[in-house]
């Protein structure tokens, strides 16, 4: 710091406390829908989505190390639980907000269950498998005609309400995904500083030495797929509120791909770097609407130059960076 | 759909099965070279398969239209193969020297991401050049069916699985004849001591993906004229069952890969008998989850030790 006064103006921005500059940040973006408009509000809290997936996907990769490419699953299961059950594709019609709780636990409950038989499993067969399971879970979504209308998909699902008061704009799911980021962020963070957080870390950095350390390596990653799992179920019942009906082409192996590679670019088991990857992954192609012929392209090779360049990400976490200066 | 099939149909499935399955086996062998020396999924190869297809077509589709192929169909359909298999072969160096050997000392999913990001650029760029329309593949093969006893086989058929068997015993004959092949095992068993003995561990890397590349091509020609439709996204779904029949026979285990193929070829022919044809790609990943439960190292896969 040369430049005295600019040192000053620093030193004063470190006395205000880390809570306000959250207040401001989240009033901020609270603040956005009335200025941006509808379609703007629109694609955010397609991002907003997005960073919840990220978020909960992060669990498993970023803090358990487990490459799960099959997330999508429990994305679709919260979707197609919530759809079934407050459409009038069987006359049900669940409040939504009975049927987060159930998303949640149904969503986990599949987190465990593929868990149980694949965990024992090595990195890339891991990633392989979870991989095939997303594709089963779609193929069955597609021909199970007669419960998820195949690819006809669902249609006119029960939009969430408190009260009289029903959501209906753009507006509306914007608070409510904002809310649902921030549960995830704080949810997200709370793990990470726990003890089942530090567990999973010492799991990712090496794991006969975690186990020697009494750590239950299949019960810690168990949870971390179960935990993970539910951050996509309920982001899946956010989204097939909003979109009012779902097929089963939304759950293909590109979301996956895509969340994936959203925590990818922005630093693996960073949260502020899953925000920022979702904002680039998300929010530029549709900026560069004009270019969306070679966004796909420009993405395949992105990966493979981040890789290759630039492993940990934009964000790293913390720890990673700190583990990274360590070996140098 | 009655109960219990006649036997014809059976035996129809099985000559389907095999057929399908010689050609699961020529992409499984790229996959398993490659895990065999470097110990990665190669993501990317179901693309390098696509990139054999597209150029055979493309070959093939000239020489149709400059009436070469009517007069010389058998030179037409060597032209085809040999060109696909270099146009793969030229591709998967690129590949290994752009996107996997700079990673070689990465920690173990940077490859994978590595090979996740060069599958989706192929497609796109396949994508961009042919205008994600189907390309209808030329019907250049003679009809023609031979009988034997009630069951019948199409030349082509014939064609395809003599023609994956006579690839298999020529690669099996460079694995263990060639010096190169020794070469190739001495690089599976250990890189260090292989390069101490005085092996290009590099060389034999680009080698190997140039014959695992090869093969996925010949392999790609055939799945475009057997099915005559291709597309820029067809790598992937052969990629992945590919990739089973190779974890099915034993990743890393040249042998398991071919019978891997087949088993799988047969299994999923043989299961459209019981189950709805819909469900005809759940049979290959239920089977692969199956596998890595129970056997995790294969039908013939020895013990791959465990790397940290």
């Amino acid at each position: 710091m040369k430049d005295p006064v600019i040192g000053r103006w620093i030193a004063r921005l470190r006395l205000v406390p880390a809570w306000a500059w959250y207040a401001a940040l989240i009033g901020s973006v609270a603040a956005l829908p009335p200025i941006l408009g509808n379609y703007w509000t629109h694609v955010l809290a397609y991002i907003g989505i997005y960073i919840m997936l990220g978020i909960g996907l992060n669990v498993v990769v970023g803090f358990a190390g487990l490459l799960d490419l099959g997330y999508v699953a429990f994305y679709a299961i919260g979707a197609y639980t919530y759809a079934l059950f407050a459409s009038p594709q069987f006359g049900i019609h669940v409040p939504f907000w009975v049927m987060i709780p159930a998303c949640v636990a149904l969503a986990s409950l599949g987190g465990v269950l593929l868990g149980i038989p694949v965990l024992r499993m090595r990195g890339d067969y891991l990633a392989i498998v979870t991989l095939g399971f997303g594709e089963i879970i779609r193929i069955v979504l597609n021909n199970l005609d007669s419960v998820t209308n195949g690819p006809k998909g669902l249609l006119r699902i029960d939009p969430p309400s408190i009260g009289s008061f029903q959501f209906t704009t753009p507006t509306h799911y914007y608070y409510l995904i904002l809310a649902g980021c921030l549960l995830s962020v704080f949810i997200a963070r709370r793990l990470n500083d726990s003890r089942v957080g530090r567990a999973w870390i010492a799991m990712r950095e090496d794991e006969d030495a975690a186990s020697l350390m009494g750590i239950d390596v299949l019960k810690y990653k168990l949870m971390a797929f179960a935990i993970g799992a539910s951050f996509a179920g309920v982001g899946g019942i956010i989204f097939a509120a909003r979109q009012g009906s779902i097929f089963p082409d939304d759950f293909s192996l590109m979301v996956s791909i895509n969340v994936l590679c959203l925590i990818i670019i922005g630093g693996m088991g960073s949260i502020p770097g899953v925000i920022l990857g979702a904002v680039a992954l998300i929010g530029v192609p549709e900026v560069l609407r004009a270019v969306a012929l070679y966004r796909m392209l420009a993405f395949g090779a992105l990966l493979v130059i981040m890789m290759v360049f630039r492993p940990m990400g934009f964000i790293p976490s913390t720890r990673r960076r700190l583990e990274l200066r360590g070996q140098e | 759909m009655s109960l219990v099939p006649s036997p014809e149909v059976i035996a129809d499935q099985v000559l389907n099965g095999l057929t399908i399955g010689g050609i699961y086996a020529l992409i499984a062998l790229g996959y398993t070279l490659v895990y065999g020396i470097l110990f990665m999924i190669n993501f990317a190869h179901g693309e390098i398969f696509m990139f054999g297809s597209f150029a055979g077509f493309f070959i093939l589709h000239q020489l149709v239209e400059s009436g070469f192929a009517s007069t010389n169909l058998a030179l037409s359909l060597l032209a085809a193969f040999l060109g696909a298999m270099l146009t793969s072969s030229i591709l998967g160096v690129i590949l290994e020297r752009a996107a996997y050997r700079p990673l070689r000392k990465a920690p173990r999913l940077a490859p994978l991401i590595s090979a996740i990001g060069a599958s989706i650029f192929l497609q796109n760029v396949m994508m961009l050049l042919v205008k994600a329309r189907m390309q209808i593949y030329p019907d250049v093969f003679p009809e023609g069916i031979i009988g034997v006893g009630p069951v019948s086989v199409s030349y082509f058929q014939v064609f395809i699985i003599l023609g994956s068997v006579l690839m298999m015993v020529g690669l099996y004959l460079f694995i263990k004849k060639t010096r190169t092949g020794k070469a190739m095992r001495a690089v599976a068993e250990d890189k260090d001591t292989a390069a101490l003995m005085g092996i290009d561990v590099d060389r034999i890397i680009v080698t190997t993906f140039v014959v695992g590349s090869a093969l996925a091509a010949v392999a790609g020609v055939m799945v475009g004229m057997y099915y005559t439709q291709i597309n820029h996204m067809m790598g992937f779904l052969p990629g992945i069952k590919a990739f089973t029949a190779a974890v099915l026979g034993g990743i890393g285990n040249v042998a398991g890969a071919m019978l891997g193929g087949y088993v799988l070829g047969l299994a999923e022919a043989l299961g459209v008998l019981v189950l709805p044809a819909q469900y005809k790609d759940v049979i290959a990943f239920s089977l692969l989850v199956m596998i890595l439960v129970f056997r995790p190292r294969g039908i013939l896969g020895e013990v791959v030790s465990e790397r940290a």
